[in-house]
């Protein structure tokens, strides 16, 4: 599979202040590939710099080979969903979608033609001669889609484009934003800090925090093997605990819990010494003997799941989560409970 | 209880505010219509000092005012409008520059400097440098004096349009210049159409400042209406300063329009 | 979050911030060269000597200031005592322009805010009848407010036929004439500022106010005056700078008693008789003081930010 977009130690720097530090990463043709990160991570002044609205301060962006660092937006095959969509607010749905071809040459009849497909993919062919502001904000949503993709870019870049829609029709055009990908062929880059929708769409992930990557992977990996606290803690929830590692051998620490039980498990780490292991609350279950004990505070009633917040012998706070089953034996407030880890539960991480 | 929003009085004021603002003006509009030459007695409603106006004595000094006054208005608030336009989109698209709040000083300088203080710069200025005063003259303070009034409303618009709408078009392939054109242009202008109209009324307006630099035996509309007025208020002025109030009326009823179709393109 | 902490500087990816120069250069150019070099000059023309006939002699002299501040008899032989004339004339264009923004604000304030507790679509009528005067031109709202008090004008004419009063108020070439004439040309001026203020007020603050046992007018006083200070205090400078400087007014209006800087400045200028390094001079004391009531402004304007 070919390379679409090469990043190479891309610093982007307004004045004193550094937005990206020398972040580097390979998005391959066809990939759906996500940023996420919380607001300020630096995943949207990535996309910024992709577009070409800001210029990278050092480092190579190239699109299938070629640098496009320098090239003006309208120079580069790469086309943007908006966050507020950015509709063009004088022209009509249809004008906004021809507009690119328009740009491009493409003679009034054939840019009509176009346009028009583009509609019926997005279902929005009743609404051409509309003006963006008779839409509602998923067909706006769509329209934009349509918009930019189509001049046929080589590459989509969506800038938080779900954000502005409530739950709902959210998790509706996940669904169709993922069938479009699959459809055009396009590399979509997508820009968020909704992990749900990353996790849900995404082929691969990049975890941005302080105009850093943390982690690159499939949602599986960096949900089930994160490399660091901040990961661990930003995807899904965590306890995070400090322990001592014996030993590493082969991908697999030996790791003494607090409490004094000893277990192993796949590390992320290659040193021994002080880490933070981090155990997921699902992946726990209560038993007679287990490797940690705790005392339950409080009982949280989830729904589906219930929450026990509870605090072990060594003092940490901790969190489990029980699936909310007829069978499941709720330990009340104050009573001490064993906790037994399963396999894979816990993970070493590199810092 | 009348809620917080009330406070006993205010409407009288208010209204006394508008009797004060407008009893001038209707007394005067009435009095136009005066059949009779003694601007003290009422003579029956009559059309005679309209007629007066374009046919009497007097006509061919106001036709040649008026003409002056209306080209001048127009060429100027023109000029002032298209140098407002590329001063916003550099001011408020140009990102920060050295000199920026030098420049935004100079563009209200035309504000901050009282009339007579202008007007009395000007005259010195093109006395100094032995420009014969005249329409020329008139012409080149219009145009200074109107720039910050065709800036405001327009820079205000320009910074209510959000940047992204230019970047979506330079993302799909529009070039500076036809991303100006094709969207900012559009998005802006009424904002543009706003200036214009100020400028021109503020134009059409100025007394002071015309006075210094017109020169002898140029005349505006203004400095027309001043010289006829210092022998007594006759008639003709108040038919003049009807039609000068409808046209006023109506460019104020043409920019409020102007700003509700601004809003409405504005989602 | 450093990247968040920085918010991407306007201008980027629209292109305009490599063509910033040419597009200011009609700007700086009509400014500069008919604005800013017009009155530098004027602050050189102050130090000349004047011509009989009107215009100016190149020597340098302090004779317009001299005459400004200092009366030496006659013959210019006597010691040098302050000469009232002049400064009592500036001093009676600060006072009528301060009083012309204090009426303004008095009627300005409550009409305002009357107009801004309106109902949207009563307000848009409202506001677009204060409106209209501010575009009817100046001088023709100067002469019809003579026309309307003049001595035997409707004004009086009404008064008396209604028994009000015996004889008419000699109302044109007052004081109060021309007080009433700033306060008519000036008053929309004081209203849309405050207008815009009161309009961002935020009423939950006067509902907290009275829910906490203030009366309407302490509430007025302690919480509405100074969330909207900056409406007023820019609807007092935008009446004050006009106001002092006026011609319009005093000159059709007022008399020769009442006579203020406006007029002074223009008489310099008029015929043989004028003195422009005088007038020049007048223009540069005018231009000062209004400088110096624009910078306490900038001044009270940034201390109110930074709190």
């Amino acid at each position: 599979m070919s390379t679409a977009i090469d990043i190479r130690s891309v610093v982007k720097r307004y004045g004193t202040a550094t937005a990206l530090h020398g972040v580097s990463l390979s998005i391959a043709d066809n990939e759906f590939f996500t940023l996420l990160g919380p607001s300020g991570c630096g995943k949207t002044t990535l996309l910024r710099c992709i577009a070409g609205f800001e210029d990278v301060t050092e480092g190579e962006i190239r699109l299938f080979g070629q640098n496009i660092a320098g090239l003006d937006p309208n120079h580069r095959p790469v086309n943007t969903v908006f966050q507020q969509y950015a509709l063009f607010p004088h022209m009509s749905v249809l004008e906004n979608v021809a507009f690119g071809l328009k740009m491009k040459g493409v003679s009034l009849s054939d840019r009509t033609a176009r346009a028009g497909r583009m509609l019926e993919m997005v279902h929005l062919s009743a609404f051409a001669d509309r003006l963006p502001a008779q839409l509602s904000g998923g067909q706006q949503q769509r329209v934009a889609l349509a918009r930019a993709l189509a001049p046929e870019p080589k590459v989509l870049l969506l800038d938080e484009p779900l954000s502005a829609l409530d739950l709902k029709l959210r998790q509706a055009m996940r669904v169709e934003l993922k069938t479009l990908q699959e459809q055009t062929g396009i590399t979509f880059i997508f820009v968020t800090h909704d992990q749900e929708e990353a996790l849900t769409m995404s082929d691969r992930i990049a975890v941005m925090s302080q105009g850093r990557v943390q982690q690159i992977g499939t949602a599986r990996d960096i949900y089930e093997a994160p490399v660091n606290r901040f990961v661990a803690d930003f995807i899904g929830e965590t306890n995070l605990l400090e322990v001592t590692v014996d030993r590493i051998e082969g991908g697999i620490a030996r790791v003494t819990l607090p409490g004094g039980h000893t277990i192993t498990c796949p590390t992320a780490a290659t040193t021994p010494g002080k880490h933070h292991i981090s155990i997921r609350p699902e992946r726990l279950s209560i038993s007679a003997a287990g490797d940690l004990t705790a005392t339950v505070e409080r009982v949280v009633y989830l729904g589906t799941d219930l929450q026990l917040l509870a605090r072990l012998t060594t003092g940490e706070e901790f969190h489990i989560r029980l699936q909310n089953s007829a069978r499941a034996q709720v330990p009340a407030p104050g009573s001490t409970v064993a906790l037994h880890l399963e396999e894979g539960a816990a993970r070493l991480l590199a810092d | 209880m009348k809620g917080v929003r009330h406070y006993p009085g205010f409407l009288a004021m208010a209204v006394a505010c508008l009797v004060i603002l407008y009893a001038p003006l209707i007394v005067v509009t009435g009095y136009s219509f005066n059949g009779s030459t003694s601007i003290t007695t009422w003579g029956g409603f009559s059309w005679r000092w309209y007629a007066d106006v374009f046919t009497g004595p007097d006509a061919p000094r106001f036709k040649a005012a008026a003409w002056n006054s209306i080209t001048i208005a127009i060429l100027a608030a023109t000029t002032a409008t298209a140098i407002a336009v590329a001063a916003s989109v550099a001011m408020i698209r140009g990102g920060r520059f050295k000199g920026k709040s030098a420049t935004f000083a100079l563009i209200n300088l035309p504000l901050m400097v009282p009339e007579i203080v202008t007007a009395v710069a000007t005259l010195i200025f093109f006395s100094a440098i032995g420009l014969t005063t005249g329409y020329m003259t008139i012409l080149i303070a219009h145009i200074t004096f109107c720039i910050p009034f065709a800036y405001l409303p327009i820079a205000a618009r320009l910074q209510g349009i959000e940047e992204t709408y230019e970047q979506a078009a330079r993302d799909l392939y529009a070039t500076r210049a036809q991303a100006f054109r094709l969207i900012l242009l559009p998005l802006m202008m009424p904002g543009i159409l706003s200036g214009f109209l100020l400028a021109f009324i503020i134009s059409l307006d100025d007394f002071i400042i015309t006075n210094f630099v017109k020169g002898a035996g140029m005349e505006t509309l203004p400095t027309a209406i001043f010289g006829s007025v210092k022998q007594g208020i006759k008639p003709n002025i108040m038919a003049i300063s009807t039609m000068m109030l409808a046209v006023s009326v109506l460019f104020v009823t043409l920019s409020y329009l102007v700003n509700r179709i601004g809003q409405r393109t504005r989602s | 979050m450093a990247g968040g902490m920085t918010p991407a500087p306007q201008g980027n990816g629209t292109g305009y911030r490599a063509i910033v120069g040419p597009l200011l250069i009609p700007t700086w150019v009509m400014i500069g060269i008919f604005l800013v070099l017009p009155v530098l000059l004027m602050a050189v023309y102050s130090f000349l000597t004047k011509e009989f006939r009107g215009g100016v002699v190149w020597d340098f002299t302090l004779a317009a200031y001299d005459q400004f501040f200092l009366n030496r008899g006659l013959f210019g032989d006597e010691p040098p005592v302050i000469e009232w004339t002049y400064i009592t004339i500036f001093w009676r264009s600060i006072w009528q322009a301060a009083l012309a923004t204090l009426i303004c604000l008095i009627v300005g304030f409550p009409t305002a805010w009357f107009i801004a507790t309106r109902p949207a679509r009563t307000r848009a009528v409202w506001l677009f009848l204060v409106t209209v005067p501010y575009w009817v031109n100046l001088l023709i709202r100067t002469v019809s407010l003579k026309f309307l008090i003049r001595e035997n004008g409707p004004l009086n004419e009404s008064l008396m036929a209604l028994g009000l009063i015996t004889d008419p108020l000699p109302l044109v070439n007052t004081n109060l004439a021309v007080q009433l004439g700033l306060f008519y040309s000036y008053l929309p001026f004081m209203v849309l500022p405050v207008y815009a203020a009161v309009e961002r007020y935020n009423f939950a603050l006067s509902e907290a106010a009275a829910d906490l046992y203030a009366s309407r007018w302490v509430t007025l006083r302690e919480i509405v005056l100074p969330v909207v200070k900056p409406g007023i205090i820019a609807g007092c400078i935008l009446v004050f700078v006009p106001s002092l400087g006026a011609f319009l007014a005093p000159d059709l209006l007022g008399g020769a008693k009442t006579f203020m800087i406006g007029s002074l400045i223009d008489e310099q200028f008029r015929g043989s008789q004028g003195n422009w390094p005088f007038g020049a001079a007048a223009a540069m004391i005018l231009m000062t003081l209004v400088l110096i009531v624009l910078t306490v402004y900038a001044r009270a304007q940034t201390k109110g930010d930074a709190r």
